[in-house]
């Protein structure tokens, strides 16, 4: 692996097989788009292998450790010959990065694979940052924002300056810290569905401190937290648009908000 | 105390309804985190103090025989008595014949949470004792018949304007008979009332923040002052613990009080440290005649010997509830047992019972911060998923959810089936939430669309607008 990584960086950069997440591949195709603009322009070859589908992650917070196994087993194999492993989410690649090499605690054989692909495993925004060391070509959003700090990829692996960083050069934008930023927003995976009522006093928080921010916008890393965030925020009729912070850095917000009706209005 | 932790959720709906304790639960995340927060901040050893606190806590627990014995063995060199209770029912038997023994009518109490965990004053009250708590707060609960909502300050979800309203109606039997509603005032009449007690008591009981090996000694911090008068002035003393109370010497007592006033109200220390070791001596001025103290296991060994044994690192600061959104929003009474919060979600089912403790595991969102301001670093979330797993094997997930999960976890591991269906399903809700771009309402997704709306797909999968070379959706 180190060898070839060399041999790549010398030629075309490192091969990076994109993880989309399950969320991104259904709910927001957008943002998987933007993560290949963004490795592309830091000068990675990107590759989206078809056999992907989910980390696992809902079955093994759920407890059910055996199901969430056999999918990180899939996940394993099918991402085995990149360099790196690059998904826009800190919520599923602390999963590849931290749960893996757990679950797989009594398998010498799987710990093993498990603990390659974790060390391979990266979120995108630090990775841009810390890996690649990467300035994002120019884009621009012309705003006042503010940002959610999603709480595995803030707590599991340590993303807290890298977006803020990336997102101080884009033109226009604003940063509005968020009060709170570091708390929550009642998402949880299963939980929000689990306990509702929780789940919305948690995110009723949140959106009382996009208010405060006065922003027009919130980003963040994570799509479950930014769905929810974005729920709220139309259910209460809050004109605050929610985008993944990969679309403004690609420059890629020609596309309606998470929540909001399509820009073009449909053929009639 | 009967455990209601199975009804979590519905006691939790019904708190989220309750403007007060909005209010009260508020204020621990703007005093006592925030109070934390500036603490912390203004010591920049924090972090290797937090290591040290808790490698002292983890060598103990890998040790715990030694350093149990060689506290036994201090405590009866300095005339003291130790007594091994294994589980809550051994315990209380211990407590009251102790009290039988030495007559007792009236038994003045310190704040012990190891005390309502065995549910002790029941006991001793249905044993024709008369039993006061000293501590402020768990008077005030002890005298509304409820429960602590929290470990370090139990009466959290009270308003003064509601305790000085209990006060006037059960103060007069002391001989209050006007309405006071001012914090000193209503600190004023329980000081009168249990300086009365403390000299009439025949058995005084506190909890311990820690045993040392070394001295014997146990530690109580108060910031009352209680804890000291009611263990000096009775003639017998006993100490409830837990037996992972015990700390190897004096030092490292020390080292994990420095944490404990930060982690718990982000003071450098309380007002009060009290360190208690044995009866009075022939020269002590003061003291009690008798001094006891009942180690309590109740599911400490069991936790001690499998992968839960992290949890017995805490020392019961309540940071991990004050820093918790779940906590926050529904306040303690919700967890329906003695230990709310995140440390009471691994603490209820490993003590009182993995089915007895409901779905407490799973009301979490797993977001970390709990570890994050744990004083001892105890890796909560790890230990609620592990529980999450230990009910999943058990049979305690509701069928629903087993039943969805499965199948998905199944449709998971065939990537080209979950391609065709998502393909299809994301493409019929887009046309479905078109023009709005999102739902109000979803079948099957009521937990989410009573009080969010649901942002519509964007139509093609990411892997299959990939697959046919799209750049741009």
């Amino acid at each position: 692996m180190v060898q070839s990584e060399t041999k790549l960086r010398k030629s075309k950069g490192p091969h990076v097989g994109l993880f989309v997440t399950c969320l991104v591949d259904l709910f927001r195709p957008n943002i998987g788009f933007a993560a290949v603009k963004l490795l592309q322009d830091a000068g990675c070859r990107v590759s989206v292998p078809a056999q992907q589908v989910c980390c696992g992650q809902p079955a093994y917070n759920n407890g059910d450790d055996a199901a969430a196994r056999r999918i990180a087993k899939q996940v394993i194999e099918t991402f085995a010959d990149f360099d790196y492993v690059v998904g826009p989410s800190g919520s599923c690649m602390a999963t590849l990065r931290k749960d893996y090499p757990e679950m797989f605690e009594d398998d010498a054989k799987w710990r093993e694979r498990a603990a390659d692909l974790s060390a391979r495993s990266f979120e995108l925004m630090s990775f841009l940052t810390d890996i690649l060391g990467a300035r994002p070509m120019p884009a621009s959003y012309p705003g006042r924002v503010t940002y959610h700090d999603s709480c595995s990829g803030l707590r599991k692996l340590g993303i807290k300056d890298q977006p803020r960083q990336l997102l101080s050069q884009v033109e226009g934008l604003t940063l509005a810290e968020l009060q709170d930023s570091e708390t929550c927003c009642g998402f949880g995976g299963t939980f929000c569905v689990k306990y509702p009522e929780i789940s919305t006093h948690m995110v009723s928080d949140k959106v009382a401190n996009v208010e405060s921010a006065e922003a027009d916008t919130v980003l963040g890393g994570d799509l479950g937290c930014l769905l929810n965030i974005a729920g709220r925020l139309k259910r209460l009729g809050k004109p605050a648009r929610v985008f993944h912070a990969a679309e403004v850095l690609a420059g890629m917000t020609d596309l309606a908000a998470i929540g909001e009706p399509d820009r073009k209005p449909e053929k009639k | 105390m009967q455990i209601a932790s199975q009804q979590f959720r519905e006691r939790a709906s019904e708190a989220l309804l309750d403007p007060n304790i909005r209010t009260a639960f508020d204020g621990l995340k703007t005093g006592f985190a925030a109070a934390r927060a500036r603490s912390v901040a203004a010591l920049p050893e924090f972090p290797a103090m937090r290591e040290a606190a808790r490698n002292i806590r983890t060598h103990t627990l890998e040790n715990l025989d030694l350093y149990l014995e060689r506290y036994e063995e201090a405590v009866r060199a300095q005339g003291g008595h130790v007594h091994w209770a294994e589980d809550a029912e051994d315990a209380c038997r211990i407590v009251r014949d102790i009290c039988r023994k030495a007559g007792a009518k009236i038994v003045t109490k310190g704040k012990s949470m190891v005390s309502e965990e065995i549910g002790l004053n029941a006991v001793l009250e249905a044993d024709g004792c008369e039993v006061l708590e000293t501590d402020a707060g768990e008077y005030i609960v002890q005298l509304a018949k409820e429960t602590p909502s929290h470990i370090v300050v139990p009466t959290v979800h009270k308003t003064v304007q509601e305790i000085s309203e209990l006060f006037y109606e059960r103060h007069r039997a002391y001989g209050f008979e006007e309405r006071v509603t001012e914090a000193a005032d209503l600190i004023a009449q329980v000081r009168a009332i249990m300086r009365e007690k403390y000299f009439t008591a025949d058995v005084s009981l506190t909890g311990a923040n820690f045993l040392i090996a070394e001295t014997g000694s146990n530690i109580i911090v108060t910031n009352e002052g209680n804890g000291d008068l009611a263990s000096m002035l009775a003639p017998v003393h006993i100490v409830t613990a837990g037996i992972e109370k015990v700390v190897p010497s004096l030092n490292d007592a020390s080292a994990l009080l420095r944490m404990l006033g930060r982690s718990a109200l982000g003071m450098e220390t309380t007002a009060y440290t009290t360190f208690m070791t044995g009866p009075k001596r022939a020269h002590d001025l003061d003291g009690p005649e008798e001094y006891h103290v009942v180690l309590i296991d109740n599911g400490r060994t069991k936790m001690l010997d499998g992968p839960f044994r992290e949890m017995l690192r805490c020392i019961r600061c309540g940071a991990c509830m004050n820093h918790c959104p779940v906590y926050l929003s529904v306040g303690g009474h919700a967890y329906g047992w003695v230990y709310p919060g995140p440390m009471g979600s691994v603490l209820t089912p490993m003590i009182a019972g993995l089915e007895e403790a409901g779905d407490l595991p799973n009301a979490c969102t797993l977001n970390g911060r709990c570890q994050q301001v744990c004083p001892v670093d105890i890796p909560l979330p790890d230990l609620l998923r592990r529980l999450r797993h230990e009910r999943w094997e058990a049979g305690f997930v509701k069928q629903t959810v087993r039943w969805s999960l499965g199948l998905w976890a199944w449709l998971a591991t065939k990537p080209r089936l979950y391609r065709s269906l998502t393909r299809l399903g994301m493409a019929v809700l887009h046309k479905l939430g078109g023009k709005r771009g999102r739902f109000r309402r979803l079948p099957l997704a009521g937990g989410w669309t009573g009080s969010r709306d649901f942002p519509a797909p964007q139509g093609q999968t990411f892997l299959d607008a990939w697959s046919k070379g799209a750049k741009q959706p």
